[in-house]
């Protein structure tokens, strides 16, 4: 018995072009974690549960556990570690919205894609987003003061003229 | 400087927000090995033959191990074999393990093992456990090696039972006017952390066994590791990154024993064990179940006179920290109240379910459900408004605890007041019930609670302080970041009693245990307390050293001196003075003479005066203090087909002094939140053998976010003298009564006793059912 054969691709992340070898029956989770080191998505559940695995695809919140690598050949990934000191992650700090943080690269890909999608989300639409995720630690209260907050901000600064 | 009660950002959130703060499994450098178990899928059965040969021919496999007797292990009592080798007793007990190249490589040769099992009859709830004619779930529970004050009834399912025998029981029932009786029933469930457990092991080639694992106990993994296999004990070094959640689970050291295992099995190379989700709601320990009996006698005008308690805790297969919880249950068996006369038997009742972990609250969320759903039961009979019976005997200063304790001003906190407070917020006055219309009730209930911690009568925890040449500090403590943000209150602390810049003192995240000092255990709601008394004493070493470095220097006696805003200056002159960061390594005059070297601090606490309870009466101090708190939750019911939505969740707890305000009341939020997904949704469904059928979060499904309720959370301060500043324990309270007041609200909105959890509109059915409850329109 021998080991399944690899092949060659490079992928999109975080607006760079990595070279990897991936099996294709390598989900983008593991591609991402264990090829690539980059071990900001979670696995919680590896079958779409609690969404600790989400990153963005095309701007897209996708659950990289139920995605195959090979599938984002060609797409634009981006993980939390293509984030840097967005509002979104700022906002979180400052509402305290974690505590073990291990939900949270999740939640805030998630918030990142919805806010680009829908820049001033109603509660209604913030909800059915969220709903994707898991937080086992805070009672989601404090990640809703921490989208809205940033819902405002789009609202006023569209406002503006 | 003035950080007590502010809201200071954890010092660790932009590595969380960013996804840089590491987690065990987060480590994936190349040559890892991977393990993988083999579960069993019968809750009862005997192993009547392991085949390994298939799965050894797997390409890449390096190690399989099954059916090899290793030493049982096992807090409480020795019962548990890490590899079940006769006999299985829960459904997803590990049996085998392999260990190979790759996670693939090894699940592939874990489904190649072929394990025969003959079934056997299970033991499926603890009522039924403690049945004469039961099946035995350990035969052999006479011969087991166990700790000395857990007291196992060999020949029955009993692993552990502690009494409670306060007062004289006649006495109290002739006094009791009236009396009511309810029993209480519910099955083990999860904690379902967001991180699956998961452990890593390499054994050095000079035997040094190196194991990193997601745990809130790693000095516990190294002691039992030493314990259990007999390498000497500064010989395992453990190592803990940041947890991704805790709550009780992953105090309980079990897969660090089998990655232990694999790894000696593979060489020593590094190995590294993952749980999948299902193993960890099956294979790991789980959230303990209880079936309960509670007897509660007052007076006319509700003055309760008598309880009579009987607790059967569902252990699950082995006792490991069950029996610990059932006597924790004992020790504060009444709830919050000051009641004279008191009888409980409290059971850790072995049974072939998945055994237990602590969970957050440590079995007080279970027994409160059973006390607080019978305080409503008897303000009911008696006419009474729930509240008042509950203000009226309230536990104080000058009443004692269930275990005899006396209790004064610091070491409980001030219960009347939190009721006072909940009152106002919940607008009792305005009734308990509102039809609003359309079918649908509006009702409120509530509870009150309260805690101390029975952890080990010395438990203690040490901190150390290294000063960087710029005058900045390091705080190194044995707790664990398991996301309560404790490490962040101890900077406060230190910054508080230096009276520096926050910024100037660095908190190690990480654990190794060979470099940081011992914490007992990051759970018990006990860190704050215990490690902000360390830090303090730590504050008063370097604080020593650097007056006595300045005195050289500055020509004066250490006593003149005072420590404060990054400098060492004359107090009745702060003109004269130098600066920390220029004594911190120590002086060098300008001839090149030098005094002193760098400045390190050290601090240590443990718990005092604490007894062992009497075998007997109970009688003993099991914590320092008890802190007390009072709940409700608002829901609003669905007349016709008995649903509904939690609309407000609220709780007035005393901690003592706050020190993060945020943090604070993130932790009682957060505590809220698992307490209302407990009561409202969580349980594991048994079939007739005992096999868990839910083993998912898509079927064990907690709460999510359009699920939750709005939260208030308010505190009263009754500060703990003896504590850092004044601060009780936090991190459990906010769980305990909620589901107590949601199963309150909601008995009170559909009209019938809801005695049994998770609270789930089928449950509401099946009772009405009972009661005659048409759902023709349906």
């Amino acid at each position: 018995m021998t080991a399944e054969r690899s092949l060659s691709a490079v992928l999109n992340v975080n607006d760079e072009e990595r070279a990897v070898h991936l099996k294709p029956t390598d989900t983008l989770l593991f591609v991402l974690r264990e090829k690539l080191g980059l071990s900001g998505a979670k696995p919680g559940c590896l079958n779409g549960d609690c969404g600790a695995c989400t990153v963005n695809i095309d701007g897209l919140a996708m659950k990289s556990c139920l995605m195959l690598a090979v599938e984002s050949l060609n797409k634009k990934i981006t993980t939390i570690e293509g984030l840097k000191g967005t509002p979104i992650q700022q906002a979180f700090v400052e509402h305290f919205a974690f505590q073990c943080g291990y939900c949270t690269p999740g939640f805030i890909m998630n918030c990142h894609a919805m806010l680009n999608t829908v820049p001033d989300a109603n509660d209604d639409t913030i909800a059915e987003w969220l709903n994707s995720n898991i937080c086992r630690c805070t009672g989601y209260q404090e990640i809703e003061g921490a989208v809205r907050s940033i819902v405002k901000k789009n609202q006023m600064n569209r406002k503006r003229p | 400087m003035d950080y007590i009660g502010k809201s200071v950002i954890r010092q660790e959130a932009w590595d969380k927000v960013s996804g840089k703060a590491k987690y065990t499994a987060d480590d994936s450098s190349p040559g890892i090995l991977h393990a993988k178990l083999v579960v069993s899928p019968y809750a009862h059965a005997r192993i009547k033959s392991i085949k390994t040969e298939k799965a050894s021919h797997v390409f890449g496999v390096r190690a399989v191990l099954a059916g090899e007797r290793f030493p049982l292990t096992g807090e409480e009592i020795r019962d548990r074999p890490p590899l079940a080798t006769e006999r299985v007793r829960y459904h997803g007990e590990a049996v085998a393990l392999v260990v190979a190249d790759t996670p693939h490589l090894a699940k592939k040769a874990a489904d190649l093992i072929e394990i025969e099992y003959e079934p056997l009859p299970v033991v499926n709830n603890p009522t039924e456990a403690l049945k004469k004619d039961a099946p035995l779930v350990h035969e052999q529970l006479g011969t087991y090696q166990k700790e000395e004050r857990v007291y196992p009834v060999p020949g029955t399912n009993i692993a552990n039972q502690t009494k409670i025998r306060k007062g004289n029981m006649e006495k109290g029932w002739a006094e009791s006017e009236v009396t009511v009786e309810e029993y209480f029933s519910f099955s083990p469930s999860d904690h379902a952390a967001m991180e699956t457990r998961c452990s890593m092991c390499e054994i050095r080639s000079n035997g040094d066994v190196v194991i990193t694992s997601s745990s809130q106990a790693p000095f516990m993994i190294k002691r039992l590791i030493h314990e259990y296999f007999e390498v000497d004990i500064g010989k395992v070094i453990v190592e803990t990154p940041f947890v991704g959640g805790g709550y009780g689970g992953k105090a309980s050291i079990q897969l660090e024993l089998l990655a232990y295992l694999a790894c000696k099995a593979a060489g020593g190379r590094k190995v590294k064990l993952l749980n999948s989700r299902e193993e960890d709601i099956l294979t790991s320990p789980v959230h303990i179940g209880l079936d309960a009996r509670v007897r509660l006698g007052s007076t006319e005008e509700g003055e309760i006179k008598a309880a009579e308690l009987l607790f059967l805790f569902d252990g699950g297969a082995y006792s490991d920290k069950a029996a610990d919880l059932s006597k924790a249950a004992a020790a504060d068996c009444t709830g919050p109240y000051d009641i004279d006369n008191v009888w409980c038997n409290s059971l850790c009742m072995y049974t072939n379910h998945p055994y237990a972990a602590p969970f957050r609250g440590f079995s007080h969320s279970e027994l409160l459900f059973a006390i607080e759903r019978t305080m409503d039961s008897l303000a009911e009979k008696l006419g009474m408004d729930r509240l008042l019976l509950r203000y009226k005997n309230a536990i104080k200063p000058g009443d004692t605890t269930p275990t005899q304790v006396p209790l004064n001003k610091s070491n409980v906190g001030n219960l009347p007041a939190c009721i006072r407070r909940l009152k106002e917020i919940i607008d009792w006055d305005e009734g308990v019930a509102k039809d609003i219309g359309n079918n649908k009730i509006r009702a409120k209930g509530v509870s009150c609670i309260w805690k101390t911690s029975t952890i080990e009568s010395d438990a203690g925890s040490g901190v150390i302080l290294t000063f960087n040449p710029d005058g900045s500090i390091n705080l190194m403590s044995g707790i664990i970041e398991i996301g309560t943000g404790t490490k962040t209150v101890l900077a406060q602390i230190l910054a508080e009693r230096m009276k520096m810049e926050i910024s100037q003192i660095h908190v190690q995240m990480e654990v190794n245990t060979q470099s940081t000092p011992e914490h007992w255990k990051t759970v018990a709601s006990r860190g704050t307390f215990l490690a902000g008394r360390a830090v303090l004493e730590a504050a008063e070493d370097v604080i020593r050293q650097l007056k006595n470095i300045a005195s050289c220097v500055l020509r004066a006696k250490a006593s003149d001196l005072t420590v404060a805003f990054g400098k060492v200056f004359l107090r009745d002159d702060p003109s004269i003075g130098i600066d920390v960061k220029d004594i911190a390594y120590g002086y060098t005059f300008p001839n090149g003479n030098a005094i002193g070297g760098q400045i390190i601090g050290r601090g240590h606490y443990n718990l005092r005066h604490l007894t062992h309870m009497n075998k007997e009466t109970g009688a003993g101090k099991p914590g320092p203090e008890w802190s007390v708190g009072a709940q409700a939750v608002e829901v609003e019911f669905d007349k016709r087909d008995l649903t509904y939505r939690i609309i407000r969740a609220v709780s007035v707890v005393d901690i003592g002094t706050v020190l993060n305000e945020m943090a604070a009341k993130g932790q009682v939020m957060g505590a809220m939140s698992m307490g209302l997904s407990f009561g409202s949704r969580e349980t594991f469904k048994f079939d007739e053998f005992g096999r868990v059928m839910n083993s998912q979060l898509r079927t064990y499904r907690p709460i999510r976010y359009s699920e939750h309720p709005d939260y208030v959370v308010d505190f009263v301060v009754t500060p703990q003298v003896d504590a850092a500043y004044g601060a009780r324990g936090a991190g459990e309270h906010g769980i305990l009564g909620m589901p107590a007041a949601l199963g309150n609200a909601l008995s009170i909105a559909a009209g019938v006793k809801l005695n049994e959890l998770p609270l789930t509109p089928e449950l509401i059915w099946r009772v009405k059912k009972k009661e005659g409850f048409s759902d023709a329109f349906i």
